[in-house]
């Protein structure tokens, strides 16, 4: 299964999509990277004439990344390409390190815990383009075919 | 190890998941893990590898979907145990 074909299969769209690729993808975890925009409305609130990037957004960034797009792939022999799969965060758990700022990128990586019974278990961490550690955490969710 | 002794296991491995206090504190055999501890489906999932790690035992996806209620998961218990 292809990055592209990944990113396809997410159930997200402009200006939720937090996906711009995939660098690297097995069944022990995954590797993406995603350049939060200049313009995403979040910024217009978070803060007053001061944007940074919300760290619930970052939290999404790593989820879709992390969870997501690594789920997919482990269930990519039982998907049925007509349908989306089914998706649900279940928890969180997140520590943050440093702001990331509009027009910034981001890579995610995240390591499969366990994955058993439909759940997901992620160790998920978030570094800036210099490559310093900007989040890192734990993210659980249940996916189905 | 008799039902109580089962019971008395079991309830530790529940409670950092459930979200009903009262039916916790009331819970039988008949306690029903989704309707009455209201126990969402990823830490059902959780308390099943507790399970797995407290009994030395091996679930599989048959004896998950059978998880329903307390009794369901000593029968499970119970079952791996003896096999």
């Amino acid at each position: 299964m292809t990055a592209t074909e990944i990113i396809a299969l997410l159930p997200y769209e402009v200006p939720f999509l937090f996906v711009d690729g995939i660098d690297e993808i097995s069944e022990l975890g995954v590797t993406g990277h995603y350049t939060f925009r200049k313009k995403a409305f979040f910024y217009e609130g978070h803060f007053k004439n001061n944007p940074v990037t919300p760290g619930v957004i970052l939290t999404e960034c790593m989820a879709q990344i992390g969870l997501v797009c690594l789920g997919i792939f482990l269930i990519k022999d039982e998907l049925d390409l007509s349908r989306k799969p089914q998706i649900a965060l279940t928890s969180h758990q997140m520590d943050f390190y440093l702001p990331v700022l509009p027009g910034q990128k981001v890579i995610v990586r995240s390591e499969k815990e366990v994955f058993r019974f439909n759940k997901l278990k992620c160790k998920v961490s978030m570094f800036n383009s210099k490559g310093d550690m900007v989040a890192r955490g734990s993210i659980s969710g249940m996916l189905k075919a | 190890m008799n039902k109580e002794e089962l019971i008395a296991k079991l309830k530790p491995i529940i409670a950092p998941y459930i979200q009903d206090e009262e039916s916790f504190k009331n819970l039988t055999e008949d306690t029903d893990f989704v309707n009455d501890l209201k126990i969402n489906s990823a830490n059902l999932v959780d308390i099943i590898l507790d399970i797995e790690d407290a009994f030395d035992i091996r679930l599989e996806n048959e004896d998950m979907e059978q998880m329903l209620d307390v009794k369901s998961a000593m029968n499970i218990v119970t079952q791996k145990l003896q096999g």
